[in-house]
């Protein structure tokens, strides 16, 4: 028995943490924050592998776990970096390849790093006012929101069957306008269809499932590397920061906020872990699994990003510090593909302690 | 990644079934810690090596190698089946590993068998009422007077002193050392004169502790544990073992598993609890944070199996996160049941024999005693994340 990370596992996370400290620093951050792009970070990403994690090796990939993914996502989080890996590393090979389709081109474009595909979701989680999305035939009509990665070269599109399509970003009846939210670490879009090609890629709604249930735990694990990096942000501050002659981390009073922090946010690393290897491995655990560990790391997060905020005082509340960037990725991820009180209803439903 | 135990370990575990099965019978219902089906049943699970399973042999105990796995194995079968794992008390949980550790031969030989067998039942004499958080500063003094030590002061929170038949007691023996050097660990009858016992009843209704004093209490010499001035070290050798099992995990899913029966079963208005949207919720939120708590204790586990995995604050935070968690889980089902959560002692509308009402009470007890919240918050931020002490106040003379 053995509950953790395997050598080869902490290999690859060191990996990745080593190339984002020297290539997603704040300040690369902050260029992307001002309109920057992501380009280089993505390509040096690539040359670690990271776009072929969940790629089969017949198609040019790794082949890897979702475990691995997660502890992938975890780096992303803890450095807040702008990438695409969400939608074109881990929710949509897991889209193509658990459709049974033939994408075996498609794979080993996302694998090489150069095709980025973006997810729009929202419809088949909860339709919003005034969005809407139909399909007719094979060509779509209306509108997403909040679809994630700006600059994708094709959209993973789910209606409100939970049917999954396709389709190209350069299709002539494709708009697609940027949103503008909270967290500059990651752009939206919206995508207004106006009779655009749609290539089916499923219509069994369990490889929808599939595809949210991993999507859900890379973005709980992104939420614990930027929980985490907020927490060990408030405690090195604490430690540096002096008011009356001592360092205001020997008040107990500020001691007692970073041990809440702590105690809440160390089972939620063992939760990102089993849940990344039940889906893998234990299948009936694996839905309501998922469901706990993106609504769990959420309800942590928004206290661990709060908290370690007030630690740092005044200072937490300035751009100066640039600690509301990992503050506002806690806020989108508890948004994205479906926020708290959504989530633990569909716990609820999996369970059959209600119908829906 | 590899959460299974192996063909050994199933086989071990098959092993606990079919004795439950062919045995569970015979075990006593409820907490008698003196019954003769009490006794009776600690003498088979220990021939078994169901409890006591790593107590030597020439102490009464079952004399297995230490297996953390199989140790966990047989708790999860016995809780999964309900019936009692053995003697509990502070004589078998505390003192008799104590006495493994840091025990003379004699000391082993006279006290360990007659413990485990239950027939010696023990009380924890440690805090005072100017010594809680505080341990190190009780101020019980222990004179030596020729051969014998002469004791006065008063200890607080002695569970079970009014049936115990002796205590383990820390007392001051050296007054002029530094407050953790000077202290003694000190064995004695119970029956010895100028012993007092006074029940404390607490919030429950229950006298679940006592106040006890000592006036003159004379006591051998060598009934001491470890050296004059050792005891702090003495106690303090498995004390920090007590904190992680005070709310462990699996009990506080069985307990969820409960909740979720009491909400399908109890209605208001005719709907079933569970499908009141916010209480269903509250349950969702508590299900996913004792699932967070599960998860984390198996990281324990495996820590302690595979030396090198690193196993951050997991250990750490299991006192403050279990008992907290308890405390809110119970509370939620009062909540949920509303007036009927009211119900208590002898009233007919009682739900789960009350257990409710008790356990939310009892945790409460738990996240003060074994170490305060505030304590445990004190040693997450100083040992888990390094930040420094309060500075101390001079002493005022």
């Amino acid at each position: 028995m053995q509950f953790g990370l395997s050598e080869e596992q902490i290999l690859l996370r060191d990996n990745v943490n080593r190339f984002l400290d020297d290539h997603a620093s704040l300040d690369r951050v902050r260029q992307y924050a001002d309109g920057g792009d992501d380009a280089d970070i993505w390509a040096g990403l690539a040359e670690l592998g990271v776009p072929a994690l969940l790629v089969p090796e017949d198609q040019g990939g790794i082949g890897l776990a979702p475990l691995d993914a997660a502890i992938v996502a975890e780096c992303l989080g803890s450095h807040i970096a702008p990438t695409p890996f969400l939608g074109t590393a881990v929710m949509a090979p897991k889209a193509l390849v658990a459709s049974g389709g033939n994408h075996d081109e498609l794979l080993a474009e996302i694998a090489a790093g150069t095709h980025r595909i973006g997810i729009a979701f929202s419809e088949a989680i909860k339709r919003r006012n005034d969005a809407r999305v139909e399909v007719r035939g094979e060509r779509m009509f209306g509108k997403s929101l909040f679809a994630f990665d700006a600059e994708a070269d094709s959209y993973l599109v789910a209606d409100q069957n939970k049917h999954l399509y396709l389709i190209a970003a350069n299709d002539p009846g494709l708009k697609r306008s940027h949103l503008t939210t909270v967290d500059k670490t990651r752009r939206t879009v919206e995508l207004t269809y106006e009779d655009v090609a749609a290539k089916c890629i499923s219509t069994d709604v369990a490889v929808f499932e599939a595809t949210l249930d991993i999507g859900r735990i890379a973005l709980a694990a992104d939420t614990l590397g930027a929980a985490q990096n907020m927490l060990d942000q408030a405690v090195e501050y604490a430690k540096q920061r002096e008011q009356f002659n001592r360092p205001i981390a020997s008040f107990q009073a500020v001691k007692h906020m970073c041990a809440e922090m702590a105690a809440q946010l160390e089972p939620c690393r063992s939760m990102v872990w089993f849940a990344g290897h039940a889906l893998a491995e234990l299948p009936d655990e694996a839905r309501v699994t998922a469901c706990h560990t993106k609504a769990h790391l959420a309800e942590v997060a928004q206290f661990v990003a709060k908290t370690a905020t007030e630690v740092h005082g005044g200072m937490g509340f300035t751009d100066l510090v640039g600690l509301h960037y990992w503050f506002k990725r806690c806020g989108a991820n508890r948004q994205w593909l479906g926020a708290p009180e959504f989530v633990r209803q569909e716990a609820a439903v999996l369970q059959g302690l209600v119908t829906d | 990644m590899d959460l299974s135990f192996g063909p050994e370990y199933d086989a071990f575990r098959s092993d606990v079934v079919l004795f439950l099965k062919n045995n569970a019978d015979k075990a006593p219902k409820g907490s008698d810690l003196r019954g003769q089906t009490a006794k009776d049943w600690q003498k088979l699970l220990i021939e078994n090596g169901y409890t006591c399973r790593t107590i030597p042999k020439e102490f009464g105990g079952y004399g297995a190698e230490a297996d953390i796995i199989k140790s966990r194995i047989i708790a999860e079968e016995f809780s999964n089946a309900r019936v009692s794992p053995g003697l509990g008390g502070q004589g078998i949980s505390m003192l008799v590993p104590t006495l493994l550790e840091m025990g003379t031969q004699e000391q082993k030989e006279q006290f360990i068998r007659p413990t485990i067998m239950g027939d010696m039942l023990w009380c924890q004499g440690y805090s005072e009422p100017g010594a809680g958080s505080d341990l190190a500063a009780l101020s019980t003094a222990a004179v030596l007077d020729g051969d014998e030590w002469v004791i006065n002061g008063q200890k607080i929170w002695t569970s079970t002193a009014h049936i115990a038949d002796w205590i383990f007691c820390l007392v001051r023996s050296e007054p002029d050392a530094p407050k953790h050097k000077g202290i003694s660990f000190l064995l004695f009858d119970m029956k010895t004169p100028g012993i007092e016992i006074r029940p404390l009843v607490d919030m429950t209704g229950q006298a679940n502790f006592n106040e006890t004093f000592f006036t003159d209490v004379r006591v051998p010499k060598h009934q001491i544990v470890g050296e004059r001035g050792q005891g702090w070290q003495v106690a303090n050798a498995i004390l920090g073992h007590e904190r992680e099992t005070l709310a462990p995990a699996n009990t506080a899913q069985t307990r969820v598993n409960a909740l979720i029966e009491l909400m399908k079963n109890e209605t208001a208005d005719g709907a079933r609890l569970i499908d009141n949207p916010v209480y269903r919720d509250r349950l969702m939120k508590i299900q996913s944070k004792v699932m967070a708590m599960r998860f984390n204790e198996l990281r324990v586990l495996s820590a302690r199996l595979n030396p090198g995995q690193d196993p951050g604050l997991s250990r750490m935070i299991t006192k403050l996160e279990g008992t907290e968690l308890r405390h809110d889980l119970e509370g939620l089902a009062i909540d949920v049941m509303g007036e009927i959560g009211l119900a208590y002692e002898d009233n007919p509308y009682l739900r789960g024999s009350g257990s409710w009402q008790r356990d939310y009470m009892y945790f409460l007890g738990l996240i003060i005693g074994g170490g305060t919240s505030q304590i445990q918050k004190n040693i997450i931020s100083e040992r888990g994340l390094g930040m420094p002490r309060e500075p101390k106040f001079e002493k005022a003379s």
